[in-house]
């Protein structure tokens, strides 16, 4: 039997950032007529990341997801500044950083993930040393480096963040050093051909990308940082940025006993084990249909949609999160955009639309299937593999590499 | 100041007043319906898709090739169409009318 919710149920969301805000806006465009409280402990009024490692550093307006006027057109109650402590799945109430609790009819969680710091010896001895997940977080290292004479700044880790970071670190003058542990940078998301892209984008650019840099010390002494490599290798810090991944934020629904294997576990339509408790965002596990498995996302198309499909799902809608995932990261001028999940491929196809240049689109084949595309600087590969991917089409391999042949889907399939 | 309408897929008229920004963080800021913006703005979404009245287009100007390239496959899209995240609000626009384009 469905609940009868009325204006009377209480839909409550913890955490405002893609997810949450999304959800609550979304909810009432499905219809949800009772009140819908939002909670998140970051004070600033909910805004877009992807700027903050992009743009954020020289541009210092934040880029908010919805205007302050919208939340109260709209009757969504939205609280900052404030922290849950934990969840009462008996009572169905929450209980927040001032002691009160709060009632609950359906609860979201919306928590997101937190920046991982490493347990480097000495790094509590640093000085200017910051993750990059906040706005708060950029205002720091913005500071700093506006204050520091030399504008040296180590970034450790080159995934999307440390090497966003370091473009537009460098876009404002300061000397850059990426150090990642890893044989080749974005290891764990693209294929070789594609590190060695933004490697050498980096080199062109004057920002110097190392590999093979597994950092294992910090010896911060008057405001200047040593940075120690296991191979002996030091180099010297006035700032130092951390981007070396993520750590789900499920101690909440942990406590609760809520099930969680690498994130919140939750279903095709975002429920948990409750079923009056939805996780939706980078916190959550969840089954994709498509490459019939559960994944961890950290993006905003992950967010958004699953939000989307909570909403629905609350107002006994019986939606099915089935979306092919799709991520962007902008560096210096290249402008990169994927979609599918390229994990498992056993073949990958590289199309340059012209030689020497960078227009490329990097094709991920498991046999006959394609499972992802990445393309730089060309929007046309991206919505084209969205299309491919989603439809399951049989490709031409050898039309999708030759480039006299355009990108158009009746072009490149067999017929 | 510029006035700037849109009409909804359902046919409502919304009339909104613009000074600077993009005309889609105008519309995500009042939420007009169909405008999600959910890149920000950096044209990677295309959640922002309208189309501009044939005599309105010199006002906004041509659509970019990214653009085209992000519409490609949408059903939706004709010649009319832009992302509105592409549109930056000045004195120009006022009195422009943009459809929200449908979307799967
Ligand atoms: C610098 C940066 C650049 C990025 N670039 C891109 C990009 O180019 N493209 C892309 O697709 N994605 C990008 N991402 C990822 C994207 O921003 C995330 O996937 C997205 O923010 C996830 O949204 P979320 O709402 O699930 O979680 P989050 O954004 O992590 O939000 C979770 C919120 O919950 C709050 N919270 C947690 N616990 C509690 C509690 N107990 N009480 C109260 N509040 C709580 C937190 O304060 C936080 O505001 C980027 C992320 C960062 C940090
Ligand atoms: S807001 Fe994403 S393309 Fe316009």
């Amino acid at each position: 039997m469905s609940d009868i919710l009325t204006k009377e149920s209480i839909c409550v969301v913890i955490g405002a950032s893609h997810a949450g805000v999304n959800l609550a806006f979304s909810l009432r465009k499905e219809g949800w007529e009772g009140s819908i409280l939002l909670f998140d402990k970051d004070p600033e009024i909910p805004y877009h990341r992807p700027p903050l490692s992009k743009t954020y550093l020289s541009n210092e307006e934040v880029n908010v997801l919805k205007s302050a006027e919208s939340y109260q057109k709209e009757n969504i109650n939205l609280n900052l500044g404030v922290l849950v402590r934990s969840i009462n799945r008996t009572d169905k109430t929450i209980m927040l950083s001032d002691g009160t609790n709060q009632a609950y009819d359906k609860l979201v969680l919306a928590t997101g993930a937190r920046p991982i710091i490493p347990p480097i010896s000495g790094i509590e001895t640093a000085t200017h040393l910051y993750p990059l997940r906040t706005a708060e977080d950029v205002g720091h290292i913005r500071n700093a480096f506006h204050t520091s004479k030399n504008k040296r700044v180590v970034i450790l880790g080159g995934g999307y963040i440390g090497l966003e970071t370091a473009a537009s670190i460098k876009k404002l003058g300061g000397t850059v050093t990426v150090l990642e542990r890893e044989t080749r940078i974005l290891a764990r998301v693209t294929a070789p051909e594609m590190s060695d892209f933004f490697m050498n984008l980096h080199a062109e650019n004057g920002v110097e990308v190392l590999t093979d840099k597994n950092v294992t010390a910090i010896n911060g002494t008057n405001g200047v940082n040593m940075v120690i490599c296991t191979d002996e290798s030091q180099f010297e810090a006035d700032i130092i940025v951390i981007g070396v991944g993520i750590r789900v934020n499920s101690e909440l629904a942990n406590s609760a006993g809520l099930v969680i294997e690498n994130g919140i576990l939750v279903d095709e339509t975002a429920c948990t084990n409750d079923k009056d408790i939805f996780a939706i965002g980078d916190c959550t596990f969840h089954y994709n249909p498509h490459y019939n498995r559960h994944v961890r996302l950290e993006s905003v198309q992950n967010a958004v949609d699953q939000a989307k499909v909570a909403a629905a799902a609350i107002c006994d809608k019986h939606p099915v999160y089935n979306t092919i995932p799709w991520f962007w990261s902008d560096q210096y001028d290249a402008k990169l955009q994927m979609v599918g999940l390229s994990e498992g491929y056993n073949e990958t196809l590289i199309r340059k639309e012209e030689s020497e240049s960078t227009k490329i689109s990097i094709w991920y084949f498991k046999d006959d299937i394609l499972l992802a595309v990445d393309a730089i600087n060309n929007p046309k590969a991206f919505v084209l593999g969205t299309k491919f991917i989603k439809d399951g089409s049989k490709i031409d391999k050898s039309k999708l590499v030759d480039v006299s042949v355009p990108l158009k889907p009746d072009e490149l399939l067999f017929l | 100041m510029a006035k700037i309408t849109f009409i909804t897929t359902d046919n409502k008229t919304i009339t909104l007043e613009g000074t600077s920004g993009s005309v889609m963080q105008l519309a995500v800021d009042n939420s007009v319906p169909g405008i999600d913006g959910d890149c920000g703005g950096v044209c990677s979404c295309a959640t922002c898709h309208v189309h501009v009245a044939p005599e309105h287009q010199t006002k906004t100007g041509e659509a970019t090739e990214i653009e085209t390239d992000m519409l490609e496959l949408n059903d939706y899209a004709n010649e009319q169409s832009r992302l509105c995240c592409q549109i930056e609000i000045s004195d120009a626009l006022d009195g422009i009318v943009l459809q929200v384009a449908e979307s799967d």
